[in-house]
């Protein structure tokens, strides 16, 4: 059994065993999948202990951790555990979804430049270039600051009560495109000129055809890894805009938001603010490990020199 | 030489008076507009006096008109007063930019010291015990989260220890040079930790790749010593990479001064283009974002006259595409 696998392991298996060889990468698996399992059960949590993220109990403030308060309470008697569960939610949900667009949107950008050269790349390229040169956090302060009335859009989008939520997905994918369409527009320039593209093209596919099926496929390792490894940035990301009370709005919890409150009150609770950040930095961590064993699994050349253990 | 800096001069002048325009319209989407703040602030404002002011002030143009006009005044060097301040802007800028460029300086060159040697020092012996504890900590200094270190900072060294302002600029005290900078050292502190992962990973990478080329193995034949091989030989290819990633993360230590100026109430760049964002501070705001987009931009030129003179064998047309 063991001679079959290793004579004939298949492409899946030897990446995953090089997978598992990242030891880190895979505690970092784990412990985000437990992290998000967490998240899920945030209500379920809350009725365990008998506490919500928003009962104000003013008889019980800054409460030491305790059965009924596992990391006490706040300024108003709210309990930190139970927030810090749905602060949770909201900033995996923002990484995850906002980090997915903006592959989304470099991708296309990245394929488009790469597949027809010429003009069309050298102007995507050079606008690339021009908003990697930009300071980015004052422009995403400026975009979060927007009055969306004024953008005409629909009232009933302007009105949710989760727009912050969609707010700061669109704005972070919007100018966190720019290394995922580096990154194609140089393979798919590369793969534009291979013997298979040419066979496809020389058949009369069509240059959708081509990009989608013949050139995307063999992107699809480094795009899963550099999307990876920037849902950990766009986390910091959204917990610095909602910090700097920019991004999700009280009373929605997240990890950014609990961090501004907590700000003011360093000086009678510091423990406040101990642990949102703690939280923000194990799940960003916890990201760029997975992403760096990904590399190593799915790009074993780009790997030589890098620490794997 | 002269040709490529003239051509890489154009283009970021296109990029910043493009630059320019994006701000301009997007400042103008920001809630409310100069008219309704002077309806605020005096309730008797009728209507129609709104109108008319609204005429008087061009706000009911089309905004690229008002752009122009805006621009016209801006190259005879009028960039409006700032709300927030009552003064002219560039006089609110001018000394922001001195702490905001002390600031970084200072914390640019700290983490520089201790990341490029931490980065040879890991690539020297790949995969060694050594070198795995310096990518941890490198990895960690990446995933924290800068307002958080900031704020863990204050708590350590202010709250509980009590040996350090938690914020502002040195005023009080005997306005002696280590009184200043005492108020200095938790913002450079976390400015420089923020940084300090990044770089070192860069340095570790490059030096790795260098290490083992042919000329390296060349010299070592030769009997150079190891001193010599890795500051000799290697380090300045190594450093090529390098200086450019460095330079391009030029922006991103910018939004590192705006985190740290908020938090630690540093009268600078950063702080103004947040408070003036939040105060609807429209002139400031304009001016300040456009300031930072032209640092940004000079760091970016900076770092391809860097790449050129450190690798002779680049020529400047190559270093441009």
């Amino acid at each position: 059994m063991t001679a079959a696998v290793t004579t004939g392991a298949g492409m899946s298996t030897l990446t995953a065993r090089r997978f598992l060889r990242h030891r880190l990468a895979v505690v970092s698996a784990c412990g985000l999948a437990l992290m998000a399992l967490a998240a899920m059960a945030a209500p379920l949590a809350a009725a365990l202990i008998g506490a919500d993220a928003e009962t104000v109990d003013l008889f019980n403030r800054f409460q030491p951790p305790s059965w009924q308060h596992p990391l006490g309470t706040d300024e108003i008697g709210r309990d930190v555990f139970v927030r810090l569960l749905y602060g949770g939610r909201i900033s995996l949900f923002v990484g995850l979804t906002a980090a997915l667009a903006a592959a989304v949107l470099g991708t296309v950008i990245g394929l488009f430049a790469g597949y027809f050269g010429g003009r069309l790349d050298a102007f995507l390229m050079r606008f690339t270039d021009g908003v990697i040169s930009l300071p980015l956090l004052p422009l995403l302060i400026v975009l979060a600051a927007l009055d969306l009335d004024k953008l005409g859009l629909p009232e009933a989008l302007v009105g949710s009560e989760n727009i912050s939520l969609y707010r700061i997905v669109a704005i972070v994918a919007l100018v966190g495109w720019t290394t995922v369409a580096r990154l194609v527009r140089g393979t798919a320039l590369a793969l534009r000129e291979r013997d298979f593209v040419l066979a496809a093209e020389a058949q009369g596919a069509t240059a959708w055809r081509i990009m989608s099926a013949h050139i995307l496929p063999n992107l699809a390792s480094p795009i899963i890894v550099a999307t990876t490894l920037s849902v950990g940035n766009v986390i910091l990301l959204e917990s610095v805009l909602s910090f700097l009370g920019l991004g999700i709005q009280p009373p929605i919890p997240s990890w950014g938001n609990l961090l501004t409150n907590a700000q003011e009150l360093i000086w009678d609770a510091p423990a406040l603010a101990f642990y949102p950040g703690v939280m923000i930095f194990l799940t960003v961590i916890a990201f760029n490990f997975l992403g760096d064993g990904l590399q190593d699994a799915l790009d074993p050349r780009a790997t030589e020199g890098k620490v794997t253990q | 030489m002269t040709s490529f800096l003239f051509h890489r001069f154009w283009q970021s002048a296109l990029v910043l008076v493009v630059m320019s325009f994006v701000v301009y319209s997007l400042i103008g989407l920001m809630p409310g507009d100069p008219v309704d703040l002077m309806i605020t602030a005096d309730p008797k404002i009728t209507p129609e006096d709104a109108a008319r002011l609204r005429e008087l002030y061009g706000l009911d143009r089309p905004i690229f008109e008002r752009y122009v006009n805006w621009l016209g005044a801006a190259l005879s060097g009028d960039f409006g007063y700032s709300r927030l301040y009552a003064r002219p802007v560039l006089e609110v800028l001018g000394p922001a930019i001195v702490n905001t460029v002390t600031l970084l300086g200072l914390s640019l060159l700290l983490a520089l010291m201790i990341a490029l040697p931490a980065g040879i020092a890991a690539a020297y012996r790949p995969y060694s015990r050594l070198d795995y504890s310096i990518n941890m900590i490198a990895f960690a200094g990446i995933s924290v989260p800068p307002f958080w270190l900031a704020l863990m900072l204050i708590i350590g060294f202010a709250v509980i220890l009590g040996i350090l302002p938690a914020g502002g600029l040195g005023t009080g005290g005997d306005g002696g040079i280590w009184d200043n900078a005492r108020y200095l050292v938790l913002p450079v502190a976390s400015l420089t930790i923020a940084s300090i992962g990044g770089h070192t990973r860069y340095m570790r990478a490059s030096m790795i790749e260098t290490l083992r080329q042919d000329y390296i193995r060349t010299a070592r034949a030769t009997g150079a010593s190891e001193m010599r091989v890795v500051f000799g030989h290697a380090l300045r290819n190594a450093l090529i990479p390098v200086v450019t990633i460095i330079a391009l993360d030029f922006g991103y230590l910018f939004s590192g001064a705006l985190i740290t100026e908020t938090i630690f109430a540093w009268p600078g760049m950063g702080r103004l283009i947040f408070d003036s964002i939040m105060g609807n501070d429209f002139n400031l705001a304009l001016v300040a974002l456009l300031l930072a987009t032209v640092l940004t931009l000079i760091g970016n030129f900076l770092a391809d006259i860097a790449y050129v003179w450190l690798d002779p064998r680049v020529s400047f047309r190559e270093a441009d595409s």
